[in-house]
């Protein structure tokens, strides 16, 4: 027993084992995003206002360079197909917020290298609702854009 | 454990486009069974996308996304033969990964 720890302990202590676990991301797999945790206090917030201070963007700028692709009337608001294209260079992470339903955020999504702003998702809506998407860029800037879906089956609770 | 999730990355010219569904409840806490009990939330709340061994995305994810959730990405640079790994958690601390590779 006692000689497996000394080995152990040597492995680690002795030549950098541990230092190179971490290079190679074995210990933290996926520290190219700046948020890790799930956003308790954005995807709790009951309101817009509340989701977007959450996120760090109290006042996003509208832009047309987003794309939102949302259908005009969704039968079933339990399954609302939702694009977004953001075309403003640099985009690093996208959220996409349904205005009335109880919790606003319904997703958020960040991209490194290689990853478009563009996404897919489906989604719940309570209700008829504007459905706003944020895009924030890599030098932290915000810009949003919202479309207003009518629905006519709500899709929350039952 | 939850079902393996469907993973499509099909490839345009340097930019791979995948698509996912995800085999989960979602169910967001407010939703009634036949008996009339509200059934617990449970969904999923992070999610990671890897292609060839480098993260490229990080989603999260709240009650609002439907059952069964199906996501679309566009990653750029990708080349054939690309593993994708897809690798979810949700609030009640259960975890799945799976792969595909770009095609």
């Amino acid at each position: 027993m006692d000689m497996i720890r000394r080995t152990v302990l040597k492995g680690i202590g002795a030549s950098g084992v541990l230092s190179a676990a971490l290079a190679a991301g074995v210990l933290k797999p996926t520290q190219v995003f700046a948020a890790e945790e799930w956003n308790k206090a954005a995807f709790e917030a009951k309101d817009l206002g509340a989701a977007l201070k959450a996120i760090g963007a109290a006042a996003p700028a509208e832009s047309k360079d987003i794309v939102l692709g949302a259908p005009e009337i969704a039968e079933n608001g339990a399954v609302v197909p939702i694009t977004v294209t953001s075309n403003i260079p640099n985009t690093a992470y996208i959220a996409l917020f349904a205005l009335k339903n109880p919790l606003p955020l319904t997703c958020s999504f960040d991209f490194a290298e290689g990853a478009q702003g563009d996404i897919q998702v489906r989604i719940r809506l309570a209700e008829t609702t504007a459905v706003r998407a944020v895009v924030k860029t890599a030098d932290g800037k915000f810009f949003s854009t919202q479309k207003e879906v009518k629905v006519t089956v709500g899709g929350c609770g039952g | 454990m939850a079902d393996p999730m469907k993973i499509r990355a099909s490839l345009k010219g340097d930019v791979a486009d995948i698509r996912v569904l995800v085999s989960h409840p979602m169910e967001n806490g407010q939703r009634k069974d036949n008996a009339g009990n509200t059934v617990p939330a449970h969904y999923i709340q992070t999610m990671t996308v890897e292609i060839g061994g480098k993260p490229v995305i990080q989603g999260q994810v709240g009650t609002a996304v439907s059952r069964n959730p199906v996501f679309g990405f566009k990653v750029k640079g990708a080349k054939a033969g690309d593993k994708v790994v897809i690798k979810w958690r949700d609030n009640k601390g259960e975890t799945r990964s799976d792969e595909a590779a770009v095609a």
